[in-house]
């Protein structure tokens, strides 16, 4: 332990980022982010979801400036205003959705944008083919053709075109977001070869990923962030997974969540071997009256997919849902609605409002069959539904006719909640409640959360923040690649033990349901 | 961290301006407006029969604008409707003057209007096939079956009870302008006070949410199909008895200017926004300016470039309408 690992020695750093701050309307989203790459290592970045990671990629990518700090390559600092400028800097990014163009070829795909040219300003196919070639022997890669068409191969192959289309622009620094994300375990074996040989290269690679076996397979060292600072910089030799779970969820618990404890009833909702492929496998799981449940996991974990299951998005394949003591079979939303579920989805903007509407249509959306008459709306009855939703969530609006759009992203939430409580639900479904909202609207949600557990409403709240989820369950449970793959009481579940379930490393895996 | 809400909107003392400009209140004081300065220019322009000749003949666009702004709202948009008007006008006048009575003939293509747009719509809301191309279709095969089944022939010898656009409702207002009126403020509060009305906007503002609602798009749309086929049979119906003759065609991009109406009246291209007051507003002033031009000495083929130009200022102001509430 005596080299400090945030500076590594061996020659100055090829890539330096500094004191990086970036703001966004309402929330601190990097506050002092350093670390370095040196030439031929692979640096991973590991941290929770909204740890930061995406926006300091994006930063050193040039997608959007920072508000502080600098980038240096080689010793100068870069201007990255654009991601034109990030290439001119020799920084290729491989996004997790693959930026390729499917009807066109390989060799096309590769150098769009800086193709070969001959005399007149015409492509120059053939120098185009030869450099494809040359490129994918430089990297032994032999089952790729320059002509073929990217929508036909494989996501393996098209990850291969997208470093191939890097490397052809003199990428000296490369950064992977979650490359083995979609892929098999042989693309993953193959990837990690290429890996390999950019390291030999003298290739830069910053390498972002939730699986830890994956690091200490393939990084040199590991930089953790934390709500958006750097928590600490480790070589992977010196590290364990044990401690890097710590280092990613061990936060305190900063706001003390008003969690009342009530009474718990009967079960509410009781799911038996639930499957809706790919992402929902053999679930089971009760929740009852008064109990707030939480949902813990990865993204990609098949949380979201299981609330959509038993809301009806996508049905079941298989399995029962018992709801208030009865079977049910549930095809649609609106049959769930009629059930007593309420879902308030992740997606704000996209799944929970309609934006061009007012807050007092909002309101009532959810709930027209009971304030409808002979198919025409009692005006009355909505505006007392809307202002009493206004009141009882602090909805914080110029008046029930102001456009729902134009609101802070807490008073769009509170609506989306309001919307679907107006209904008188049994079973709340909450799809991360808070996310992207300041902390006061947070506290409120999670006040009015606690507020509806006491009037006997069952809760299951899938939430990526740790601290909301220790805070507001009764009982905690843990999702992995589609299964529930743990259980903890309030008293039992712990960052540590939450966070290691989540990852799935091997010395909590006894602890697996 | 201090929470950052909207409050200070009531304080705003420009909010009795923002009443003002809303766009139907713009289109009411631009038509107003139009007719003064028009008329300052040229006083025969403001003559009683040139102004209800502007309304009789123009009466049937506003019409099929009700329901073509149902459509635009509910996120969908036709083409075909200008080749259906046409083809409900002649299957209307066909049966009239092969002897049917003028109620069967008026019903005829009120309810042929609902069957082909009803089945357009299923096809666009249950085969999930972009509604551009649905009514693109539709808009040839409608074009096209005209033609050759009528040869190009005008139906001519209508008997005199067929012609609904002589009918004076109280003695003095032409029926083309009784039903311009009583379609849009029937739609006007069956949009805005109806359950169904308003899953035509939720469908058309952000049909995700609509779905988690329980709102059903697929029948929502099939809905407001069916509807305006209904509207666009009754501007048939105006469109047919508005001469002694029907013609075997329409005037051409007849629903190029009825899309025109709706989104100058203030319907968002994209959904889920506007009225059909401001629909039947911009329909009317679209009639009288192509009307002011002839009095202003100026060739009445502007009348497709100022379309066009009162199209862009809508469409850009819409849109950046959106864009600084999507920033907020």
């Amino acid at each position: 332990m005596t080299r400090d690992p945030r500076s590594e020695t061996s020659g100055a750093p090829l890539l330096t980022v500094r004191a990086i701050e970036k703001f966004f309307p309402g929330v601190r989203a990097l506050s002092g982010v350093s670390f370095d790459a040196a030439r031929g290592e692979v640096h991973a970045l590991l941290g929770e979801n909204g740890a930061g990671k995406s926006t300091l990629i994006k930063i050193v990518s040039g997608v959007f400036p920072p508000d502080r700090g600098e980038v240096v390559v080689d010793g100068k600092p870069v201007d990255l205003a654009r991601p034109d400028d990030a290439r001119r800097a020799g920084i290729a990014t491989i996004y997790q959705e693959l930026l390729l163009f499917p009807e066109l070829t390989v060799a096309e795909n590769i150098f769009m944008g800086h193709a070969p040219r001959a005399g007149l300003g015409r492509l120059d196919w053939r120098a185009m083919r030869e450099r494809t070639k040359a490129l994918l022997a430089s990297l032994e890669i032999h089952d790729l053709e320059a002509e073929r068409i990217v929508g036909s191969l494989s996501i393996g192959n098209r990850q291969r075109v997208e470093i191939l289309r890097a490397l052809s622009q003199d990428a000296r620094i490369l950064i992977m977001d979650e490359p083995t994300a979609a892929l098999t375990e042989y693309d993953v074996t193959r990837l990690f070869d290429i890996v390999r040989k950019l390291k030999a290269r003298g290739v830069a690679v910053i390498y972002i990923s939730h699986r830890l076996d994956e690091i200490f397979a393939i990084a040199d060292r590991v930089t953790v962030l934390r709500d958006g600072a750097h928590v600490a910089t480790k070589h992977v030799s010196e590290t364990d997974a044990t401690e890097l779970v710590q280092l990613m969820v061990g936060r305190r618990i900063e706001s003390l969540f008003p969690k009342i404890t009530v009474p718990i009833g009967k079960p509410v909702l009781e799911v038996k071997d639930l499957e809706r492929r790919p992402l929902t496998k053999t679930i089971s799981l009760t929740v009852r009256a008064g109990e707030i449940v939480g949902l813990s996991g990865l993204v990609g974990s098949g949380r979201s997919e299981l609330a959509q299951t038993i809301f009806g998005v996508t049905p079941a394949d298989s399995g029962q849902i018992r709801i208030a003591d009865q079977q049910v079979d549930i095809r649609s939303p609106a049959q769930a609605r009629s059930l007593g579920v309420a879902y308030v989805p992740e997606d704000r903007g996209t799944q929970g409002l309609v934006r061009p509407m007012t807050v007092r249509e909002n309101f009532s959306l959810a709930a027209l069959g009971k304030i409808a008459f002979g198919g025409f709306i009692d005006r009355g009855a909505e505006r007392k539904l809307a202002s009493d939703g206004v009141r009882r969530f602090a909805v914080k609006a110029s008046s029930l006719e102001q456009i729902a759009g134009k609101l802070s992203g807490g008073n769009q939430q509170k609506i989306v909640l309001g919307k679907w409580l107006a209904n008188g639900p049994k079973l709340l479904i909450l799809d991360e409640p808070t996310r992207g909202i300041d902390v006061g609207a947070k506290a409120e949600i999670h006040r009015l959360m606690g507020e509806l557990a006491a009037q006997g409403l069952a809760i299951l709240m899938i939430s990526s923040e740790l601290p909301e989820v220790l805070g507001m369950s009764d009982r905690v449970l843990v999702m992995r690649e589609g299964r529930i793959v743990a259980e903890f009481s309030r008293e039992e579940a712990t960052q540590e033990s939450i966070g290691a379930a989540m990852m799935g490393s091997h010395d909590n895996a006894e602890k697996a349901a | 961290m201090t929470t950052v809400t909207l409050t200070g909107t009531e304080a705003d003392p420009r909010r009795w301006l923002k009443a003002f400009a809303s766009q139907e209140a713009l289109l009411a004081i631009a038509v107003i407006g139009l007719a003064i300065a028009v008329g300052l220019y040229n006083p025969r322009f403001l003559a009683a029969r040139n102004l209800s000749d502007v309304l009789l003949g123009n009466a049937y666009i506003a019409v099929a604008a009700v329901g073509m702004s149902m459509v635009i709202i509910s996120g969908n948009i036709d083409i075909s409707v200008g080749a259906l008007i046409g083809v409900l006008a002649t299957i209307s006048g066909t049966l009239a003057v092969n002897g049917a009575p003028a109620v069967v003939a008026w019903s005829a293509a009120l309810v042929a209007g609902v069957l082909v747009m009803a089945l357009q719509g299923v096809i666009i809301a249950y085969l999930r096939i972009p509604a551009i191309v649905v009514t693109l279709g539709m808009l040839s095969i409608l074009k096209g079956g005209l033609i050759s089944v009528t040869g190009g022939k005008w139906i001519t010898d209508l008997p005199d009870d067929f012609h609904l656009a002589d009918v004076e409702i109280f003695g003095t207002l032409p029926f083309p302008v009784f039903l311009m009126i009583l379609a849009t403020i029937l739609a006007a509060l069956w949009m805005r006070y109806s359950a169904s009305g308003r899953a035509i906007y939720a469908v058309g503002g952000n049909a995700e949410a609509a779905r988690l609602c329980g709102i059903s798009q697929p029948r929502t749309i099939v809905m407001v199909f069916a509807l305006h086929g209904l509207f666009a049979g009754a501007a048939a119906l105006l469109y047919a008895t508005q001469l002694r003759v029907i013609q075997s065609t329409v005037p051409p991009n007849l629903e190029l200017t009825i899309i025109t109406a709706s989104v100058v009246g203030g319907v968002s291209i994209l959904g889920g926004v506007g009225t059909v007051v401001g629909s039947t507003l911009a329909a009317v002033l679209i009639a009288e300016i192509a009307s002011a031009l002839v009095f202003i000495d100026v060739s009445p083929y502007w009348i497709r470039a100022v379309q066009g130009v009162l199209i862009l200022v809508t469409v850009i102001a819409d849109i950046l309408r959106r864009r600084r509430m999507a920033g907020a």
